[in-house]
């Protein structure tokens, strides 16, 4: 780990920078070739706008190679920084309330989730679970939010308090899917699509590196977990229980 | 320009509400809970500035350039495909140019994930190396390519997703027995971070634009379920790629043995 890039001065930063642009370039080629191919091959049409095209393609490059950069600096060393803080403070309900906080915190207000919300909350009026008002469906989008976030919350206390025990991880994974699988049967029909997808949306580009870290600084610290099998595994339990929330959110109201 | 430095001025202000949450959460336990100084603050700082620029950056480049082409062409070719067949009875194998473009979409939009290539990072260096992070992405980016493909195949037939579903979790679950225990939690987590922020609007606009003109789909009800298909596949592909992985390994172990032996 290289944690004080910044002091080795300019020309390693630029040196490093570089490499990461590489990176970039490598990572986004599968993209520009697919849009470029169905574009010119399949539909036969120039780019709308190509200039802007151009300046969008540099500033996805340099953005990717700047996040990528800054995670081995930044977001990583913070994550493990609070783990082992906390797990030398030796607290658990300490640690499991910043679990719960930064489960509840970061998806609550997470762009991807409030739309899937306002989409269900159209799809609920439409089947007449709810008024067809305005004012009816903007409750039901924020209700499903909170429900949404609170399954977050809780998923990273269990995974959390999963890492601090040692419990394998399979067992609640399995569980969990047996319950999904139970509940599609007595749930309403129109919210099964809604509840399914509502697991993928929560984990934000920001959340998932931090959370992972600080899984991963938690299972490094404390002597007997393994950083492989331990550490890894808060984002699966924060993909499963929105939908076990969500389904039963729906079996409620 | 000045119109594009706005736009990266707005996209800035809304990456920093997006994470002002995560940083008084933080604030507040380093301060209050733990009341001691991050090691190396200043560095932390940097790479957070980093992160926030970078991802504004990439952002703006993807609304730019990316999501506009990508959205039309979804509708593009789902009207086309619609056109087709809107005289006679919905065929689902009218849609192939969809399935192909689906496939291609999520494989190419997984790849340059960047909450993929963190886990994928993290991953590597944990393992000591034994885990190839590109190797990781590869199988992830199949995996979200063979689920939008195939649920668009859905939408397109209209089945009921809750099948599709529960058979890919008794096949995660079967998998889970068959493979090694340590790369199970990073194959379930593989799931939750390919969902982000370059696949989940690509992958709606398809969804949207195909329940909508498909005859017979309502964009409300059947445009849901793609980014469930892209969150469950990938474990399947990752788990699916290590027990080859192992098999193979231990089929060469055996060669070996039998040529020494002989």
């Amino acid at each position: 780990m290289q944690h004080t890039r910044e002091e080795h001065g300019l020309p390693r930063f630029a040196l490093a920078m570089a490499k990461q642009i590489l990176g970039a370039l490598r990572d986004l080629a599968p993209i520009f070739a697919v849009i470029a191919f169905f574009q010119i091959v399949v539909l036969q049409q120039p780019f709308p706008d190509l200039a802007n095209v151009l300046v969008g393609l540099v500033c996805v490059v340099l953005g990717l190679a700047l996040f990528v950069q800054g995670l081995e600096s930044g977001l990583f060393p913070l994550g493990e920084a609070l783990a082992q803080g906390m797990a030398r403070k030796g607290s658990a309900i300490a640690l499991l309330a910043l679990a719960f906080c930064l489960g509840f915190g970061t998806t609550v207000a997470e762009p991807a989730l409030i739309a899937v919300a306002a989409e269900g909350a159209k799809v609920a009026s439409e089947a007449e679970f709810i008024g067809d008002s305005q004012a009816a469906q903007d409750r039901y989008a924020l209700e499903l939010r909170v429900v949404v976030a609170v399954a977050v919350g809780l998923a990273i206390v269990l995974g959390v308090l999963r890492i601090l025990k040692g419990w394998p991880i399979h067992r609640f994974i399995i569980g969990g899917y047996v319950l999904v699988m139970a509940m599609t049967v007595f749930a309403p029909e129109e919210i099964v699509g809604m509840a399914y997808d509502s697991g993928g949306v929560t984990t934000s580009t920001i959340t998932v590196p931090l959370i992972t870290a600080l899984g991963v600084g938690l299972a490094s610290t404390i002597r007997g977990r393994n950083p492989m099998l331990d550490g890894f595994g808060l984002i699966a339990f924060a993909s499963l229980t929105p939908m076990i929330g969500v389904l039963g959110y729906g079996m409620v109201v | 320009m000045l119109e594009l430095l706005a736009d990266f001025g707005e996209t800035l202000l809304s990456t920093l509400r997006d994470v002002t949450p995560i940083v008084v959460i933080l604030v507040v336990f380093q301060l209050g809970v733990l009341r001691r100084r991050l090691p190396n603050i200043r560095g932390i700082a940097t790479g957070s500035v980093m992160v926030l620029l970078g991802l504004a950056l990439f952002l703006i480049g993807l609304e730019q350039a990316l999501f506009p082409v990508g959205e039309t062409m979804a509708r593009q070719l789902a009207e086309t495909a619609g056109e087709a067949v809107r005289a006679g009875a919905v065929r689902w194998q009218d849609y192939w140019v969809v399935y192909l473009f689906a496939a291609a979409v999520g494989f190419a939009t997984t790849v340059a994930e960047p909450a993929l290539i963190a886990v994928a990072l993290k991953a590597k260096e944990v393992s000591g190396g034994a885990v190839n992070p590109w190797g990781l992405r590869i199988a992830v980016a199949v995996g979200v390519a063979v689920g939008v493909a195939l649920g668009c195949f859905r939408i397109v037939t209209g089945t009921p997703l809750p099948w599709y579903i529960v058979a890919a979790y008794v096949v995660v679950i079967v998998q889970t027995y068959l493979s090694g225990r340590t790369i199970i939690p990073l194959a379930y987590d593989s799931g939750g971070v390919t969902t982000s922020t370059v696949t989940v609007p690509v992958v709606a606009a398809l969804g949207l634009g195909l329940a909508a003109n498909v005859p017979g789909r309502s964009p409300l009800i059947d445009g849901f379920g793609l980014i469930a298909f892209a969150s469950v596949f990938p474990i399947m592909s990752v788990l699916g790629y290590a027990i080859t992985a192992e098999q193979l390994a231990r089929w060469r172990k055996r060669r070996e043995r039998r040529e020494v032996e002989s």
